[in-house]
């Protein structure tokens, strides 16, 4: 794979929840209109680090950051930066979706809403446009005024991911997005995410394996809050160069 | 094996706790029907021997006559509480969202237990600062004696503040912190998200606030009665004073008898209903709305 521009860059990054240090400074770099997967067992902080690229961690009481991570070499943990306006750039599809209690309608076209736009068949464009690449538009294009609430788990999952959509972001953050997802929607949202690639930067957390190879262009191994291993996805699942990261591959791991 | 006699000694246990509930239950049950069977029974032949649109729409209150309207006296009501709830409602959630959503942990909890100070002073001594302080400013700077709707309005806002704040309070904090993290993962504000989300989502746990305050100032009588000059007339402005039907049964109790007292009782009765009909209301509320309807 070519050398690719980078999108968004970690460097030192630590990150302390109280005395407990979650993240043991982390280098990573993210690459432009690529797809990065993290792996690693449960608790190993790949939550957190997806949570740092957008600052949502500045939103747990008694977390403190080290180190810094860049946006299009932007730092974005400066004084001045405005937080707000980088999350409409770094978009997050969260672990555990939660659809607003509100219509499928206004779940999509709220982003849109609160960056301005009024007027309602531009609305109508962008909720249509983004239930039908979130693969939902089928099932609830004629229901769109129903409550988001009642959809299954699967469905609002995708909602979440279509809520995203339509803020048009430039990096995608999505931690799990398939953890709800029956096979079929889940190929379909790989499918949607091989295809949101060519516009977007998207970093995925995953603990399926076979979905961080089948949909990843690199891959990074966290262990106890430290990066292992990160490599382009083919080099690291055919020929990890650590043990460990050897081991949680192969599936010999806790 | 050894589990059986064990889960049939719980057994009998639970069952025991079980029965004693079920009979604190029908005890409770049975209060509140013999207080509305002794209430209505008392009430209903003036109420019907009347009317009940003369009843509750004639202003003219003469009980030593024979002549029962307590117009006046639901008029008085409905404008002590109306203009009490016109400005405690709007300061009382703005305060809640300030402290569940604004205010910094310490704060919150600091004007948490203020709020419990407040809604711990005892109704007399609300009436006796309000009598003290409230009715004189009102006489020197806006005229009348002070005692008024206006004096009535601003003791009752105070009393029923910590009501509505609780309740707000309470249910913008139960509002799953998903939804602010998604708003603001969206590139939403804070105030974005407190607007848009938080406050739509806690609707129906801000409107049971503002019903249940509602209910409080209606019933409120003490300190209603020290403030308001209790004059049986239908007020004319915010600066006349006025008796409401709580002022009304308290005031006469002491001395009616015979269809006069029969009329108080009346009076209670059009209360009793006004104030099932709000808490029906609030239930209906619940049950419809968001969050915190208990879906
Ligand atoms: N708000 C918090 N306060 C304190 N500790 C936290 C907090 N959030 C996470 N942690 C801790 O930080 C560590 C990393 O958590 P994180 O959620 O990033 O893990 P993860 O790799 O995403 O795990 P999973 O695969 O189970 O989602 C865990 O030990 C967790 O207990
Ligand atoms: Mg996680």
């Amino acid at each position: 794979m070519e050398p690719k521009k980078m999108k968004m860059r970690s460097e030192g990054l630590a990150v302390f929840y109280q005395q407990y240090q979650a993240l043991r400074g982390i280098d990573m770099n993210i690459a432009a209109n690529r797809v990065t997967a993290l792996i690693g067992p449960s608790g190993c902080g790949k939550s957190t680090f997806l949570r740092t690229l957008n600052r949502m961690n500045d939103l747990v009481e008694g977390t403190t950051i080290k180190g810094q991570v860049y946006l299009d070499e932007v730092p974005i943990y400066d004084k001045e930066v405005d937080v707000v306006g980088l999350r409409k750039r770094v978009g997050m599809v969260f672990q555990k979706p939660s659809v607003f209690p509100m219509s499928i309608y206004d779940n999509v076209a709220y982003g849109p809403r609160i960056h301005g736009i009024k007027n309602r068949s531009h609305l109508d464009e962008i909720v249509e446009k983004s239930l039908k690449a979130a693969n939902l538009w089928d099932e609830m294009g004629s229901r769109l005024n129903s409550p988001a609430n009642r959809m299954s788990g699967g469905q609002q999952q995708r909602l979440v991911i279509a809520r995203v959509l339509a803020v048009d972001p430039e990096v995608i953050l999505m931690d799990e997005p398939a953890s709800a997802l029956d096979p079929i929607s889940t190929a379909k949202l790989e499918e949607l995410i091989s295809e949101l690639k060519k516009n977007y930067t998207i970093v995925i957390v995953t603990h399926n394996m076979q979905q961080a190879a089948r949909v990843s262009d690199y891959t990074g191994f966290f262990l106890s809050g430290a990066l292992i291993e990160f490599n382009t996805t083919s080099e690291l699942f055919v020929n990890p160069a650590n043990r460990q990261t050897e081991d949680y591959i192969t599936g010999r791991f806790g | 094996m050894k589990r059986g006699p064990a889960k049939k000694r719980r057994s009998h246990k639970e069952s025991f706790i079980e029965k004693t509930l079920a009979f604190s239950a029908g005890l409770f049950v049975m209060v509140i029907a013999v207080i509305t069977i002794f209430i209505f029974s008392k009430g209903l032949p003036v109420f019907l021997q009347v009317g009940w649109q003369d009843f509750i729409f004639d202003t003219d209150w003469r009980p030593t006559r024979g002549i029962f309207g307590i117009g006046a006296m639901v008029l008085g009501s409905i404008a002590v509480t109306v203009s009490a709830m016109v400005w405690a409602v709007p300061l009382g959630i703005a305060t809640a969202v300030f402290m569940a959503e604004i205010a910094p942990g310490h704060i919150g909890r600091m004007l948490g237990s203020l709020v419990e100070l407040l809604a711990g002073i005892p109704s007399v001594v609300y009436g006796f600062v309000g009598l003290l302080v409230v009715v004189p400013f009102i006489r020197q700077h806006l005229g009348g004696n002070g005692l008024s709707v206006l004096a009535g309005a601003i003791v009752l806002g105070v009393m029923i503040l910590p009501t509505v704040i609780n309740i707000s309070r309470d249910a913008i904090l139960a509002v799953p912190k998903e939804y602010a993290e998604g708003s603001l993962a969206l590139g939403a504000s804070h105030h974005q998200t407190i607007a848009r989300v938080i406050i739509p989502a806690a609707r129906s746990g801000i409107i049971t606030a503002i019903v249940l305050g509602m209910g409080r100032a209606i019933g409120e009588t003490m300190a209603v009665v020290m403030v308001t000059g209790n004059a049986p007339v239908a007020p004319n402005s915010i600066l006349a004073p006025v008796r409401t039907m709580t002022s009304n049964i308290v005031l006469e109790m002491g001395y009616a008898s015979g269809d006069h007292q029969g009329a108080l009782f009346s009076t209670g009765m059009v209360l009793f209903v006004f104030i099932v009909a709000l808490n029906l209301v609030v239930n209906r509320v619940a049950k419809a709305g968001g969050i915190n309807g208990k879906k």
